[in-house]
């Protein structure tokens, strides 16, 4: 007997639902990092279990291209990280704030 | 309760368990493995979804990449390990968690609804999602955008080295570029000569 695919799919918005609140909760930009990093994978296994729901491996062909993003995102959001580290010498997120109004 | 049902509760306790470990550890050092643990065991359910492919790809990308990248970070700035949420905004924690169950409930209800049946065999369907299917599907209907991640991944990499890079105090700066390092240089001339 296979799993049925919405039990899949409810694992994936718990784990979306945690970081979703890690994210709102948290003032370490590094964990909140974290977080969204834990978001990301919740969507790849939602696409993935779909991805079996049709029977189409279109799915997991997406799931691959936002693994190619994440990894950017991570070189990207990090190197931001160190640069203001090294401006600020802070990783709060609530003292980045010379672009909020 | 079939073997394959109890399997995936076990694994999907451990994710769920590391995923709450990610956003309550104190220590970032702590989040960070918990967030390594979350990694390894969706890569597990991957393989019980027939997508192996994905499941290498996810330890080698996720758990070899961007988690060591992260340790890395944790490892230059320190565990800063005071989180300075209560002391600014102590409303933020309670509304922070009322919006995620929220999410939840929103999420689950549409999951809720009426499923369609699996289909027979998608084992069969997917192949496995092995890499050889993975892969042709990659380079025969999806070549453009594989190739646009490509770039995607030159651009971050330019763009991670130029933030990151040590700003130049000492020594002789960047040469400004432009209408006013021309102008800069015509005066200098200008001055030789006089």
């Amino acid at each position: 007997m296979m799993v049925p695919t919405s039990f899949y799919l409810i694992l994936g918005a718990l784990i979306f639902a945690v970081g979703a609140t890690g994210v709102l909760v948290r003032r370490n930009a590094l964990i909140i990092f974290m977080c969204v990093e834990m978001m990301l994978n919740s969507v790849n296994l939602t696409l993935i279990a779909l991805a079996r729901q049709w029977g189409n491996l279109e799915g997991q062909i997406f799931v691959f291209m936002i693994m190619a993003v994440a990894a950017a995102e991570v070189a990207v959001g990090l190197a931001i990280l160190i640069a203001n580290i090294r401006h600020r010498n802070s990783i709060n997120i609530d003292e980045i704030n010379l672009l909020k109004w | 309760m079939s073997v394959s049902l109890l399997f995936f509760v076990l694994v999907g306790a451990v994710s769920l368990a590391a995923a709450f470990g990610v956003v309550m550890s104190r220590q970032p050092v702590h989040s960070a493995l918990f967030l390594l643990t979350n990694f390894a065991t969706l890569a597990v359910l991957y393989i019980t979804l027939e997508a192996q492919f994905l499941a290498a790809a996810q330890v080698i990308v996720y758990a070899g990449g961007i988690v060591i990248l992260i340790l890395f970070v944790i490892m230059l700035v320190g565990g800063d390990t005071n989180d300075f949420s209560a002391a600014q905004r102590i409303w933020s924690r309670t509304v922070g968690l009322a919006l995620g169950i929220i999410l939840l409930l929103a999420v689950s209800y549409s999951f809720l609804q009426r499923m369609m049946p699996l289909p027979d065999d998608p084992a069969l369907l997917l192949q496995g999602g092995a890499p050889q299917a993975v892969g042709s599907a990659l380079f025969t209907d999806y070549v453009l955008p594989f190739e646009l991640v490509a770039v995607l991944l030159l651009v971050a990499l330019i763009g991670a080295l130029v933030l990151g890079r040590q700003p130049e105090d000492e020594g002789p700066g960047i040469p400004s570029v432009g209408p006013t390092g021309l102008q800069d240089s015509a005066n200098a001339e200008v001055k030789a000569a006089e």
